[in-house]
């Protein structure tokens, strides 16, 4: 379905299915998300999106009862296998969620928490890469007198583009954002959309979004899911304009959903 | 004719609120003249006392009631030791009690567990201090005792601490008991204040790849720092205050002891063993004067604990 000339997949999902107890929130999925391109799930409440999301990091095994089965490849192996290590998984995987999660800690320990967790950096190098970090997150400039602060004293958008900073300084391969900027006012949120289009030089983003709009703007693929069926997926330019599913058009076009 | 319901309507409504609101702010101050009453008796009970002994009252350890000369060295060294080592032992304890509780713990097993730390809060202290000298002294003088002699008795600087005939009952004993009895509080506050740090934080540390522990020590109890601290004191100021528990084990020695394993006293033992054959006024005062002392004590910790909270809080506050 995607025809887009030499993309190199980055996660390939097989028939995965997700289970929250005896109920089923996936269903079969298959899908491909490409590298360094912007992947958007769209679809209405509740159908499976950020379920999605989340097995590519396992972040669900925190929950007793919630299974995922079939399998996700990322660069070729099988992250939900046994022997997948977490922590590294989570290393090559960051997520940013809803809601700015700052740390209670200064906005330089923030950045540092998760790479410490990896590397064992001196003070300069540690520097260098927190002021790298902040600097692809665009937050730089706002911040860069004021490291020792707390990251509770920044704005939303502010904070959002730390959560975005902390997860991109240990230098992650995919990027998952759940709906990074449902808090957020609309100057927040168009500062989150240039630094998305900025990151995916880098990095492999994965977004989950209730909007439309952002979807279409920021996206380069887009996924439509209802109640946990993968409906349709392609080019993003095709889905909004040439959608091939009833279902999707119905959607898009706000007739559903 | 709106505009004359409406103020009819709030006339009527006053009345109401202006009852509330006295009968609110009566209640309030009720606790402030308390407090006041309870510390005027108390200082008026131990001023012959005060007056006799002075500040030498604090630094002595004489207490013989036949020549009417008291110190108070003996049982406020006794309550601050037990206390002290009973919170040593008491926190780690229900760090693990309530981290085991919201974070590792199956879910079948949080409750049953959780009930059962609020029952044990639940159990009178008679009932600690009875099981504390009936069955808990005797195995501790015949098991644990003895190879306390024998290991830590023997080390230099710190074993003088540690030697001591094994009597079973003594200044650990009741650090022992009171660190049971303080542990169902400590818990049960910990695990309130860990329940309400936000899933997405703690996922957010997860999501870097932390460990559980790393998730814990580095986000959990920073965010909870306040609640978890105000825990601690609510286990340290049951500890200090605790009176009949210690009793029963502690040895109502009124003597000074290096070692840990000695009989000794507490403020609080000393009062409930004493009041009731002391004859003379200088007697009753001393006690009451010893009264006065765990209020202040106690009032100080609580206070340090207000301030190094204040101090932390300012510091974040100064940094945000």
């Amino acid at each position: 379905m995607i025809s887009e000339n030499a993309i190199t997949p980055k996660l390939i999902v097989r028939d995965l299915s997700f289970h929250y107890g005896n109920d089923r929130a996936l269903n079969n999925i298959n899908l491909v998300i490409p590298e360094k391109k912007v992947t958007a799930f769209i679809g209405p409440s509740g159908c499976g999106k950020s379920t999605l999301l989340r097995t590519f990091n396992r972040m669900y095994e925190l929950y007793p009862k919630q299974k995922a089965s079939g399998e996700i490849l990322l660069d070729g192996e099988d992250i939900l296998s046994k022997r997948q290590n977490l922590n590294a998984l989570r290393a090559k995987v960051g997520m940013v969620f809803q809601k700015p999660t700052p740390f209670p800690m200064s906005i330089y320990d923030n950045i540092t928490f998760g790479v410490k967790l990896y590397e064992n950096l001196n003070q300069h190098d540690m520097n260098d890469r927190v002021e790298w970090a902040l600097k692809k997150a665009a937050l730089w400039n706002e911040v860069k007198d004021k490291l020792k602060h707390s990251g509770n004293s920044l704005s939303g958008g502010q904070q959002q583009r730390l959560c975005i900073a902390r997860a991109i300084a240990i230098k992650p391969e995919v990027l998952l954002l759940d709906e990074p900027s449902s808090a957020l006012d609309p100057i927040s949120t168009a500062a989150i959309e240039e630094l998305i289009d900025e990151l995916k030089k880098e990095f492999t983003i994965v977004i989950v979004t209730h909007n439309m709009q952002q979807a279409a703007r920021i996206s380069d693929i887009t996924a439509y899911m209802y109640l946990g069926e993968l409906i349709e997926v392609g080019n993003t330019d095709t889905i909004f304009t040439n959608p091939k599913r009833k279902e999707t058009e119905g959607y898009i076009t706000g007739r559903f959903g | 004719m709106p505009n004359f319901l409406r103020y009819t309507r709030s006339k009527l409504q006053n009345w109401p609120d202006v009852l509330f609101r006295g009968v609110t702010r009566l209640s309030a101050l009720f606790v402030l003249i308390l407090l006041a009453a309870i510390i005027g008796s108390l200082v008026m009970g131990s001023l012959p006392a005060i007056k006799t002994f002075g500040f030498h009252f604090l630094v002595s350890s004489e207490w013989d009631p036949v020549a009417d000369q008291f110190g108070a060295l003996t049982p406020i060294i006794g309550t601050l030791v037990t206390a002290s080592i009973a919170l040593l032992i008491a926190v780690p304890i229900s760090f693990g009690i309530s981290l085991f509780l919201t974070e590792l713990s199956p879910r079948w097993l949080r409750r049953p567990l959780g009930i059962a730390v609020e029952l044990l809060a639940g159990i009178p202290s008679i009932i600690y201090g009875m099981w504390g000298l009936f069955v808990f002294a005797p195995l501790f003088a015949d098991h644990v005792e003895p190879w306390i002699n024998d290991h830590l008795g023997t080390l230099p600087m710190i074993g003088s601490f540690f030697s001591g005939p094994p009597m079973g009952i003594g200044i650990l004993t009741a650090s022992i008991i009171l660190a049971i009895m303080v542990i169902p509080f400590i818990a049960s506050v910990m695990r309130d204040v860990f329940e309400v740090v936000p899933a997405l934080l703690k996922e957010s540390a997860y999501g870097l790849g932390a460990t559980t522990w790393e998730v814990v020590w580095n986000i959990v109890v920073p965010y909870t720092k306040v609640g978890v601290a105000g825990g601690i004191m609510l286990g340290l100021g049951r500890a200090l205050g605790e009176t009949m528990a210690v009793t029963f084990v502690i040895g109502n020695a009124n003597s000074l002891s290096a070692s840990l394993l000695m009989p000794g006293n507490s403020i609080s033992s000393a009062l409930a063993n004493e009041f009731n054959e002391a004859v003379g006024e200088i007697y009753t005062s001393s006690l009451i004067e010893l009264g006065l002392i765990l209020f202040f004590i106690t009032f100080v910790v609580l206070a340090l604990a207000r301030f190094m909270l204040y101090k932390l809080a300012k510091r974040e506050g100064k940094a945000a």
